[in-house]
């Protein structure tokens, strides 16, 4: 399914765990990864909507069979209230990014026209840079990141993903690439595999 | 109804109303404030034990012989880390302990302090859960959780550590505050829909062979094991902890397998149409290669822990509960069979495969000793042991017929669990006998506490399998490392009847076969803790053996 891209021999799997909000409960879940050897892809840790109850959701690489068993151990962990790997199910999913380009007076206009078609805003503007916030699916994230790379870029800060079940019966496409009207086809971008962000 | 009592008062009280009456341990500054308050408790019986680790495994022996909640306290730094490989044993072989340990006082947690370790940090992959409580407020509750996380579910070591001013602190007590874990489920009946294709597959199955782990011993389900075998008419091959949950003189007991089990039940898993795996985990010693484990049979896999589903082994029917409840939705389900003609193939294995020959020779091999203590106790002693040939041949030649009297290290192979288990277990069964297996290194990682057996008046009987070597290490370096020996001989050994008598105890030596009977007679005839040396043959290899990673097609018999 979607971006369970294939990287490094392994499939990115995305887990999303309920947890109590105490302190631990990050070094518990962590340790079951790292004793099997695999890397937290990306990882978004919130408050739910239910007071003591944090959401986590995680992007795993790692092969299939050892990271649905890790869920299960992940389930076992008394701090877990559930879990829940939703790779193949049917979620939307964002992640945020702040990127800093160098942008001289020169190339700011393209960068803009850039900014306009991702729909990414302005956050921060100086003499040389410009601060841009990016949200969407990784592959958006990483296009946009490929086509200002030319510019300069001083800083990329990526989020986690976060991903919730559709609560549409709509089996979209939508991985978050383009929001809204912006999907028209002239507008999708050879996709880059980057490497996310280790935690 | 809430009390006010300083953080010691409440572990005292909570641990009473948990129904403890003995703990295990070695006190420290950091948990002098429990001690301190110990004398008002008498009905919580202290053990002082000699070393933190000897701690944890009498409470892991306490626990796995009576079926209740095994308990150790230590103090801080290493007195707490002392107890991990205590820990790590309890919670590979999933037994019910809780363990309480000070820790340096609020202000002092982080700064390196004098004595501080991060515990529940080093603790969290040996335990099922722990804590760190920093409000006297919440001493109780944690107590409490505890000791239902430890002993509900799949059962395991969960670890207190309360800092020194909390046990000070004055805080509120409710005994009767309800435990709310809403991450914590713990499975009983099995889905329907899972038991239905369990009985199915059971009912046609033409060769089954029921796999009875430790997970029949810690559910207590032994008359049930026994009526679904006796039902259906199914051999029952025990794994490794799994012995004494099946009585081995009972015409269906098929021995253990694996590694160094009995070839006959490796083969009748081999040769087997249906595995019906009561609470094992499939471990690698008994699967060795996984893609060549009886390759032929379809596989129930009965387990609480959803985990452990299709963890090294795919099974076609997972059934996931508390085995005592399965047992009970299952029989109802299965049909009165016999079985006859796979019955006598299985006869016919043994009969061909006898893997319990004992060596014909005038010397003293450890095959004798324990066919000696099985025969002279006829099967009715507690029997502990180490890890290595002496505890093979303790599963292989005793003959276990009291449901859980068999304590060994099973997962963690945790060499020095012998000395102190038997400990543990002679305190919880005060009228039992208990022999504890010894091999001579084991033996010296934890014979410290042959204090403790004397200062309590224990009567635990230890029979050394004295061979002044390290006999595993031995057979491996003549296997697998080309006969290139390396630090497998003990030159020094100290005279252990002389050890005996300077713990003021009763020493045995014995070096020939004609004076083992009398020999055990004598020491289970002794009002009191026994060393007998049992001076055996310099160096014996085990058989049958499956060498690691590999698959019944590779196993050695015996080629004596």
């Amino acid at each position: 399914m979607a971006d369970s891209a294939q990287t490094n021999g392994s499939f990115q799997r995305t887990i999303s765990a309920i947890v109590q909000d105490k302190p631990g409960v990050l070094a518990r879940i962590s340790g079951l990864f790292r004793r099997r050897g695999f890397n937290i892809a990306s990882l978004a840790v919130g408050r739910s909507e239910t007071p003591g109850l944090s959401r986590m959701t995680f992007v795993v690489e790692g092969p299939d069979e050892v990271v649905r068993h890790v869920a299960a151990q992940l389930d076992r962990l008394i701090d877990v209230v559930s879990v829940h790997d939703i790779t193949e199910q049917n979620i939307v999913w964002r992640e945020l990014a702040l990127i800093k380009v160098t942008a001289d007076p020169n190339a700011r206009r393209e960068i803009l026209e850039l900014v306009n078609i991702f729909r990414v805003n302005v956050i921060d503007i100086g003499a040389e840079s410009l601060t841009v916030e990016i949200s969407g699916g990784r592959q958006k994230i990483d296009s946009f990141i490929e086509l200002v790379r030319k510019f300069g870029l001083e800083e990329v800060i990526r989020t986690g993903r976060v991903a919730t079940l559709r609560g549409t019966l709509i089996e979209g496409e939508d991985d978050g690439l383009f929001q809204s009207d912006a999907s028209k086809p002239t507008y999708i971008l050879p996709v880059i595999s980057g490497e996310s962000g280790s935690v | 109804m809430t009390k006010h009592l300083t953080g010691s008062q409440i572990v005292c009280e909570a641990l009473l109303k948990e129904g403890v009456s003995v703990v295990f341990g070695i006190p420290g500054g950091a948990i002098l404030p429990l001690y301190g308050v110990l004398s008002k408790y008498p009905n919580l019986r202290h053990i002082l034990c000699r070393h933190e680790q000897g701690a944890a495994h009498a409470a892991d022996g306490y626990a796995r012989s009576t079926g209740t909640v095994g308990v150790a306290f230590a103090t801080s730094g290493p007195g707490a880390t002392n107890l991990i490989t205590g820990l790590a044993t309890a919670m590979m072989d999933s037994v019910p302990m809780v363990a309480i340990t000070g820790q340096v006082g609020r202000a002092a947690i982080g700064t390196d302090a004098f004595q501080e370790a991060d515990i529940t940090g080093a603790t969290l992959p040996v335990t099922k859960h722990n804590y760190l409580v920093m409000r006297a407020d919440d001493l109780g509750a944690t107590i409490h959780e505890a000791f239902h996380i430890a002993r509900t579910g799949r059962p395991g070591p969960v670890l207190i550590d309360v800092p020194k001013d909390v046990f000070m602190e004055l805080g509120a007590y409710d005994p009767d505050a309800p435990v709310d874990l809403p991450g914590y489920h713990v499975p009983g009946k099995a889905e329907e829909s899972q038991v239905e294709a369990a009985a199915k597959l059971i009912n046609e199955a033409e060769r089954p062979v029921i796999l009875a782990g430790h997970g029949v011993v810690l559910s207590r389900s032994f008359d049930e094991l026994r009526e679904l075998a006796e039902k259906a008419q199914i051999p029952v091959v025990t794994t490794l902890l799994g012995i004494s949950s099946f009585p081995e003189n009972h015409v269906l007991s098929t021995g253990f397998p694996g590694m160094h089990g009995m070839a006959y039940a490796s083969l009748a898993i081999d040769q087997a149409d249906l595995i019906i795996n009561f609470g094992s985990r499939f471990d690698d010693r008994i699967v060795g290669d996984a893609k060549r484990f009886s390759t032929e049979s379809k596989k129930i896999h009965v387990d609480i822990d959803p985990a452990e589903i299709n963890k090294t082994i795919h099974v076609e029917a997972p059934v996931v509960g508390n085995i005592k409840d399965v047992f009970a939705q299952l029989i109802p389900k299965v049909k009165q069979t016999t079985h006859v003609e796979w019955l006598q193939h299985v006869e016919h294995l043994k009969a061909e495969h006898p893997s319990l020959r004992i060596p014909e020779t005038d010397r003293l091999m450890g095959q004798h000793v324990v066919k000696a203590l099985s025969d002279v106790t006829k099967g009715d002693a507690i029997i502990t042991t180490g890890v290595g040939q002496h505890q093979m041949w303790a599963a292989q030649h005793y003959q276990f017929t009291n449901a859980n009297s068999w304590l060994s290290s099973g997962g963690a192979g945790t060499m020095g669990y012998e000395v102190p288990s038997a400990i543990g277990a002679q305190v919880g069964n005060p009228d039992k006998l208990v022999w504890s297996i010894c091999g001579d290194g084991g033996f010296q990682m934890t014979m410290m506490e042959l204090a403790t057996a004397a200062e309590n008046d224990l009567p635990v009987k230890y029979a050394i399998l004295n061979n002044n070597h390290l006999g595993m290490i031995t057979q491996w370096q003549g296997f697998f490392y080309n006969g290139d020996y390396q630090a497998e001989t003990y030159t020094r050994n100290p005279d252990f009847v002389k050890l005996a008598e300077a713990y003021g105890i009763k020493g045995i030596r014995v070096t020939k076969q004609d004076e083992l009977e009398s020999a055990i007679a004598a020491a289970n005839a002794h009002d009191g803790p026994v060393i007998v040396d049992f001076v055996i043959e310099k160096v014996d290899d085990l058989y049958p053996m499956i060498p690691a990673g590999q698959s019944v097609q590779e196993l050695i018999e015996d080629p004596n």
